[in-house]
Formats: structure tokens, C-alpha cells, sequence
């Protein structure tokens, strides 16, 4: 599997041939708060880099969750549409929201590193 | 202007509170355990809110302050006893709601407890409907600290012995750490529980003591999603100038004995309303499956005509589902209607259903 990769709006994506899983990050999720609503993109839709792919609602608001490379949703994590407090306890892990296959792995050149994106992270939420 | 700051934000802080501006006041959105635990803490245990923003109001006078008040709510105050609480509102003469509140007689007249956001017009609107006749004190120098959930009774008696003794929705004057405290018993959380009047110096103190016997800070997040389980109002959402207490489902509120001669501000409209049903009503709201339906989410009938808007949605953390309250047309209100949501463009089934979500574990009386 490839390194983690991170993206502005709080995803993260790993590779894994020419597919990828992308979820919301820790940092996200402990902005968020607790999270009890998960809307995921529909198997074999097609979306694009940077589009809406999700939603995920906490008890205070609804955000919209992003795609940080286009592809073609091969799979989605239903336990986290069961069960969204999931979200909040492993969010880099068993709580993955969707898996592209992916046209242009490129995509992901533009994207942070754990220690770029730890960085980042601190920055714009202090 | 200047953000306000309660005489508990130290502690705040030093408990970890995440902050937002609240009617102008800096104050607690959650601590460090977040808004579910802390709203099931309070359903199971205790837990102490916060509520040095919201305006007491002392106006001190003879019968006659009685008989000027009984010519702006919709109360029978000569009838009510001291030390007893009721829940009004302020209106214009078109009965629509500048504020709801809780007014309570004391012993030199009435303390009544306003909205943060509506206090300082409240007082405006009041001064100006009394006159100069009645000394009035929209109090800064007192906090207003809540303490709510069923192991309340037991921690706040251990600190301030005999308000075990309170019956629901009354209050009295009690004698701890030599200063007088007036507590009342009552809530806004579906939960037994008392709000405690105290002096700002002496507030993070007390605060510290209930903390010290088991009672946990809770933010205005839980604070929102426990009182829209209890099915209460929030002011700006559920209430505004635009809705009559009639609309708002709230007609228990207003006393029986005034329907008949009204003579107080918005009684035409509110006797009108009470005859003929008032065409819009506010009602308890839950869409299917797991679906949050926010604050302006549009209300649709199955022909796809608009019938109403939701006023405040969440998720019910002791409910375990989605919740909301909203208005929708008289002929939709009746419970179990199915109505549509929009949510996101696309519409979604929901149910008309029975208030409050939560069942209310308030004790009615002491035997």
C-alpha cells in the first residue's frame, strides 16, 4: 500500500494498485465533533477530484465531504451509515468512507504528506 | 462591541470549552467530552450549565405592579402564590412573541427570567409599558447557574440544604456560604433539576463545589439537543415576532381565566386564534431513518406543495435518531401525518409525531 496522502479539506487516501480508499481525518473529525449522519457516493458513480462525494452531519452541522482524486466508486463502507459514531473512534482506519478506482494517479503528486498536512492542519485550526 | 464574558469563563476555559459567540456572550459550545456524553450525563446524572447570559429581571412593587403585569401576560397573576413560577411571553398586539420567559412572584414582586438575546429589549418594552411607578433591576451583578438530571436534587442539597423541598416550578430564598441564593426548580433539559441566582463573586465557586460532588459542566450543545428532546421552544428558532403562543402549540400556557375578559397585549388576536385555530402550528417532527433535517429545511405534502418549514433538527443523543420541530399547516399537524423534507435538493419521508421525544422526568410535587 502506498503512503497516506492528505488533502486540504481533511481527507485522507491511500493506494493500493489503481485503487484508492479515502476517509476523513482525525483532526476533521475532532472539529467536527460527533458525528451521527454519513451520506456516501453511490457505487459506480463516477466523481470528480475535488467534488462532493459525502456528507457527514455532526449534532451541531452538516459538512460536505470531498473526493481528492476523480474516479469511479468501486465500493462504499456501509457500517459507517449504520453506525457514524464509528467515524469518531477510527477514522483512519475501519472507518474509510469510499474506494475509487482512479484514471490519473498524478492526482495525487498535489497532495500533503503526514508531516505536511500535521503542519497544516495546526495552522489553520488555531 | 465588545464580546461579554460570564463570571464562570475562567473555568470554562480551564475545563477545556470550546467557545462560540452566543447573543453576544462568549460561552461554552462543548468541553473536552463532546456533545453526546455530556447530554446523556445530564439525562443520567447531573449536570451544571451556564446560564449567566440570560436576564434576571427584578421589578419590585405593591398590588398594583400586579395589575399593570396582568395588562401584558397572559397570566392570572393575582391568583398566583408567592415563590410560584409560570412560563409566558412578552407580545406586541398582533400576539406575536417579543420573548418567552419564566416570571416568578417574590416576596416584593416578581423576578423574571429573559432571553440573552432579547433581555435588554425586553426591559425597553417593559420600562416603557410600566412607567416610572416600579423600581426595576435587570441584574448583572447575579449569575444563573442550572443544574439538571436526576442526581441534581441530592448534589445541590448536600451544598444548599432544603431545596429538596422545592416543588416543580417554584422557587424560594435559601442561606449557603452566608449570602442568600435564590433557587427555583425548573429547567430546560426534560430533566428534575433547579436554577440557582447567585452572586457573580461567589458563582465559580459554587460551580467548583458541584463539580467537587459528581455534577459535570455541559455546553449550549447539549443544552440544545436535550430541550428539543423535551420538545420546549428555543427563541429565534421555534419562537419569533412573526408566531403567536397559539401557533407555537403553547396555548397550556396561557391561563384560562384570562380568555374570557382578556385586557392584556395580543389577547384579540390570541382569542381569535384560540376559537378558530390559528393556520399554521408548530409540531414535533421525525424524518426516517437517520436523516437530519436542520433549521429552514422546506415541508412538503405528497402533491409537492411547500406546507412548512422546520425550526430546529438535530440528532436526539437518548432518542438515538434524528428529531426536529417545525411548522406546518393545521390540516398536516395531526400526529402521525407523513410529510416529505428536503434535504439537499432531494425529498425525504418524515412523520408528524407526539411531543416531547423524550418522556420528562420532572417531580411534580414533595409529599
Amino acid at each position: 500500500m502506498s503512503e497516506v496522502k492528505f488533502s486540504k479539506e481533511h481527507e485522507w487516501i491511500t493506494l493500493e494498485g489503481d485503487v484508492a480508499t479515502i476517509g476523513i481525518t482525525k483532526h476533521a473529525t475532532e472539529m467536527l465533533g460527533d458525528i451521527v449522519f454519513a451520506e456516501l457516493p453511490e457505487k459506480g458513480s463516477n466523481v470528480e477530484k475535488d467534488g462532493t462525494a459525502g456528507v457527514v452531519e455532526s449534532t451541531k452541522a452538516a459538512s460536505d465531504v470531498y473526493t481528492p482524486v476523480s474516479g469511479e466508486v468501486v465500493d462504499t463502507n456501509q457500517s459507517i451509515v449504520d453506525d457514524p459514531a464509528k467515524i469518531n473512534e477510527d477514522p483512519e482506519g475501519s472507518a474509510w468512507f469510499f474506494k475509487l478506482k482512479i484514471k490519473d494517479t498524478t492526482e495525487l503528486d498535489t497532495l500533503m504528506n503526514k508531516e505536511e498536512y500535521d503542519k497544516f492542519a495546526k495552522e489553520t485550526s488555531s | 462591541m465588545e464580546i461579554k464574558k460570564t463570571s464562570l469563563n475562567k473555568l470554562h476555559q480551564s475545563n477545556n470549552a470550546k467557545f462560540v459567540e452566543f447573543a453576544g456572550y462568549e460561552m461554552p459550545i462543548q468541553y473536552s467530552k463532546g456533545i453526546i456524553e455530556e447530554h446523556k450525563f445530564t439525562r443520567s446524572n447531573s449536570g451544571i450549565f451556564d446560564v449567566s447570559h440570560m436576564g434576571q429581571l427584578f421589578i419590585y412593587g405593591d398590588e398594583s405592579l400586579t395589575e399593570e403585569l396582568e395588562k401584558i401576560f397572559p397570566l392570572d397573576l393575582k391568583n398566583l402564590k408567592q415563590n410560584c413560577s409560570k412560563y409566558s411571553f412578552l407580545m406586541n398586539e398582533d400576539a406575536g412573541i417579543y420573548d418567552d420567559l419564566i416570571i416568578t412572584k417574590i416576596e416584593e414582586g416578581y423576578l423574571i427570567i429573559l432571553n440573552a438575546a432579547c433581555k435588554d429589549k425586553d426591559f425597553e418594552i417593559l420600562s416603557n409599558l410600566l412607567g416610572s411607578k416600579f423600581k426595576m433591576n435587570l441584574d448583572n451583578n447575579k449569575s444563573l447557574i442550572a443544574i439538571q438530571g436526576p442526581k441534581s436534587v441530592e448534589i445541590l442539597n448536600s451544598i444548599i440544604n432544603g431545596v429538596d423541598q422545592l416543588s416543580f416550578m417554584t422557587g424560594n430564598w435559601f442561606d449557603s456560604d452566608n449570602q442568600k441564593l435564590f433557587v427555583t426548580r425548573s429547567g430546560y433539559t426534560g430533566e428534575d433539576g433547579f436554577e440557582i441566582s447567585i452572586s457573580n463573586d461567589k458563582a465559580e465557586k459554587f460551580v467548583e463545589n458541584l463539580i467537587e460532588k459528581g455534577a459535570q459542566l455541559i455546553g449550549l450543545g447539549a443544552r440544545d439537543t436535550l430541550r428539543l428532546e423535551a420538545g420546549l421552544c428555543l427563541y429565534g428558532h421555534e419562537l419569533d415576532i412573526n408566531k403567536t403562543p397559539v401557533e407555537a402549540n403553547l396555548r397550556w400556557a396561557i391561563s384560562k381565566s384570562r380568555l374570557s375578559d382578556g385586557g392584556f397585549i395580543g389577547s384579540k388576536k390570541i382569542m381569535n386564534q384560540m376559537q378558530d385555530g390559528a393556520s399554521q402550528i408548530r409540531v414535533g417532527i421525525k424524518p426516517e431513518g437517520r436523516l437530519i433535517a436542520r433549521e429552514k429545511t422546506k415541508i412538503f405534502d405528497d402533491t409537492d406543495k411547500q406546507i412548512g418549514e422546520i425550526t430546529s433538527g438535530t440528532f436526539g443523543p437518548s432518542v438515538n435518531g434524528p428529531i426536529a420541530m417545525g411548522y406546518v399547516d393545521k390540516e398536516f399537524s395531526k400526529v402521525d401525518t407523513k410529510i416529505l423534507i428536503e434535504v439537499r435538493g432531494k425529498k425525504h419521508p418524515a412523520n408528524v409525531c407526539a411531543l416531547p421525544f423524550y418522556k420528562k422526568n420532572y417531580v411534580k410535587g414533595v409529599n
